[in-house]
């Protein structure tokens, strides 16, 4: 067996590597990248804990994690087109009419 | 293999939800084989749906049940939030059903994503499970990204939206990772499942598990619910979104979100009380100090707004954690739900009449634009003073009770200084508040603007008004169903 | 015990040995005379026409979506699969229920034309 301990780890980096993609990288589509990542980051330690504590909830919850994410890829992906439509590009900074 | 237990479901628990996501449900049918250029009469099936909703909630007063192995439960509580979400999806209808065709973005899904968000926020009220909060949150967030992004092909909408969007996204990838930290913990995803592990003691490493979790959550939700330092998104997206939506944003996710927060601080970690409330109420000073401040220097009233909104979260974080001192439990909730109303019923009506005044293809939301109003809409001038007056937080308004409780469950819990920070801000906010009645009654028209004033944003804008002023002469009605509310939660 | 793992590592380490080794080699020591026909992407096939980088219709984007959504859904059959004999009823029960929504969803993206090529 390996120790709940190596999962939670794994994730964790995992989950920091996903965070700073979000942060210093600026085409939106590996931004979703980088976020689907962290969520997944976060269902690998679900899984670990859910082996843990032999209990089933953490992985009903990773199933929805999926699902949801899916749904946020797929407005974001709709987003990016027409934005792209109009603007001719998928760098978020320059997405900034809205600077006040 | 052992027998699967099927627990038993009891449907009045989820009556309400079952009828908004069932009605959510007639709405996509109903735009589909509604004409063209008619999607008014979905917008109108809607209410009807909102109002069956608000009804099916009346028996289950004081009758406090859980259902589905206690993951959703009704108390007085949930059903107090649920009938300001009801009510707060009302307005946001009335004011949208002739903004849309005027803006040229009639379409009919508009409503059906409007009940789904108010299923979300619903959801947040009620769920007493981490995956349900996870559910109603990401259920709320991604309609509202639609929604942010519903005036496309105009540009500032869709980035609002993609800005909504990213920023969402990442607060959920906190949020999740903190939920995961936290069962990792305690080994169960229910909130009073966590409270009794906590109660029963941690090993050390779990410790740290439970106490990086709940920041992390606590960082998700901060985000919806733009918390300092977490809020830097919120003027941007408020400005961009159709301005009914901003409107429905500034009310829904604030309230849902803080109604997830209290429950999973006030229950699941209730006995932790000394780690997050301190620090909390630092957040919630920085929130109203940022908020309040930067409203000052916008010369553009939706932006003002915004960041107003900001400074509100701060007053209704104050209540929220007061609650978890000992000494101001029932308070800092009746604070809460009741500051929640009044804020919502007031921010809607001054966001009715941004809509009344903005003309299709060009909007500045200038502060000259008030200029003069009251001698050409007095109606609308009354209505926006009256609104104006109650975010300043001055009698005889619904927002100066709710400031007034809020900042008595802060002093009750032992937080003077964060009262008196409250105090100042407010007096901040009354600078920029007034601004606009003094350009509204006091100067003469800048340039000529028509305003557009339908029945049904009149019924909108009254119906708010109407509230603020009711509530705030005569409150009893409703610190009687707030008080109501509090004993659900205490356990 | 984490070193029962160990033979999967030793595997894993020859596996990447080869793999290395069979590339430096054939790159140091092979004869390299390059002509236009041998860089061509499929040698004696067809000929490429165009470049690889063309754009294609916006409508391959809807479709995709629509099918990661619809595709996500079906992992919620796999748990259902595995126990259905044993939820009896209710389980049938939820699972049309799960359907019929997903059905909705399906009759709304068709009547708004998604699925029209043209």
């Amino acid at each position: 067996m390996v120790p709940v301990s190596y999962y939670v780890l794994l994730s964790a980096v995992l989950f920091t590597l996903g965070v700073v993609g979000v942060l210093t990288r600026r085409n939106a589509l590996i931004v979703f990248m980088s976020v689907e990542m962290m969520l997944n980051s976060a269902n690998l330690a679900l899984v670990a804990f859910a082996q843990r504590w032999q209990s089933a909830n953490g992985q009903i919850l990773v199933f929805f994690v999926i699902t949801v994410a899916a749904a946020e890829v797929a407005v974001g992906l709709a987003l990016l087109v027409t934005i792209f439509r109009s603007k001719r590009t998928t760098d978020i900074d320059e997405i900034n009419t809205l600077k006040g | 293999m052992p027998d699967i237990q099927i627990p038993s479901i009891d449907l009045g628990v989820s009556l309400q939800l079952l009828i908004i996501f069932g009605g959510a449900m007639v709405l996509l049918l109903a735009d589909l084989f509604s004409g063209e250029g008619n999607k008014r009469i979905v917008g109108y099936i809607a209410l009807l749906f909102v109002v069956g909703a608000a009804a099916a909630g009346v028996p289950y007063w004081d009758a406090p049940r859980s259902t589905f192995n206690g993951m959703l439960v009704l108390d007085n509580f949930a059903l107090t939030l649920n009938w300001i979400f009801l009510l707060s999806t009302a307005i946001t209808i009335l004011i949208s059903l002739e903004y849309l065709p005027r803006q040229g973005i009639e379409r009919g899904e508009y409503y059906a994503l409007l009940l789904f968000a108010l299923g979300g926020m619903m959801l947040l009220a009620q769920g007493t499970d981490l995956i349900v909060l996870f559910l109603g949150l990401e259920l709320l967030s991604i309609t509202l990204y639609v929604l942010a992004g519903f005036a496309y092909p105009r540009l500032s909408s869709e980035e609002a939206a993609m800005k909504y969007l990213l920023i969402g996204a990442f607060a959920a990838g906190f949020l999740v990772f903190g939920i995961a930290l936290l069962y990792g913990a305690t080994g169960t995803s229910s909130l009073a499942g966590i409270a009794n592990k906590l109660g029963s003691g941690l090993a050390a490493d779990d410790v740290a598990f439970m106490l990086a979790g709940a920041a992390l959550v606590i960082i998700g939700f901060g985000y919806k619910i733009s918390m300092a330092p977490f809020h830097m998104w919120t003027p941007d997206v408020y400005e961009g979104s159709p301005t009914p939506v901003a409107a429905f944003m500034s009310v829904g996710t604030k309230g849902a979100g803080f109604a997830a927060l209290a429950r999973l601080l006030l229950v699941a970690l209730g006995s932790q009380y000394a780690t997050w409330g301190l620090i909390l109420a630092i957040l919630a000073a920085v929130t109203m100090v940022i908020g309040n401040v930067s409203a000052v220097a916008q010369t553009n009233v939706k932006r003002m707004l915004a960041y107003s909104s900001i400074g509100h979260a701060g007053y209704i974080l104050m209540g929220v954690l007061s609650a978890g001192s000992p000494a101001a439990a029932n308070r800092g909730i009746e604070g809460f739900l009741f500051y929640l109303l009044a804020y919502s019923l007031t921010n809607l009506g001054a966001f009715a009449v941004l809509i009344a005044l903005e003309q299709r293809g060009e909007a500045a939301w200038s502060l000259d634009d008030f200029a003069g109003l009251w001698h050409r809409q007095p109606f609308l001038a009354i209505a926006m003073a009256l609104c104006m007056f109650s975010l300043a937080g001055v009698p005889p308004t619904a927002g100066f009770w709710g400031k007034f409780y809020v900042f008595t469950a802060a002093w009750e819990a032992g937080l003077q200084w964060l009262a008196v920070v409250g105090v100042i801000t407010s007096a901040i906010a009354a600078f920029f508040y007034l601004r606009i009645i003094v350009q509204m009654f006091m100067r003469d028209p800048v340039r000529e603007i028509s305003p557009s004033l339908d029945r049904n944003l009149m019924i909108g804008v009254g119906l708010a008004a109407l509230g603020v002023i009711v509530f705030g002469i005569s409150p009893t009605p409703v610190i009687d169903l707030v008080q109501g509310s509090v004993l659900a939660l205490s356990r | 015990m984490l070193s029962d793992y160990l033979p999967i590592l030793v595997i894993f380490l020859v596996a990447l040995f080869i793999a290395v080794f069979v590339i430096v080699a054939s790159g140091v020591l092979g004869p390299q005379r390059p002509t236009k026909r041998k860089l061509m992407p499929y040698e004696s096939g067809m000929e490429p026409i165009g470049s690889a980088q063309r754009r294609f219709p916006i409508k391959f984007n809807l479709v995709a979506m629509i099918f990661i959504l619809f595709d996500i859904e079906v992992i919620f059959f796999f748990p259902y699969a595995l126990v259905y004999k044993r939820l009896g009823v209710f389980g049938l029960i939820e699972i049309g229920l799960f359907m019929l929504i997903l059905l909705l969803g399906f009759i709304y993206i068709w009547k708004k034309g998604a699925l029209e090529w043209d």
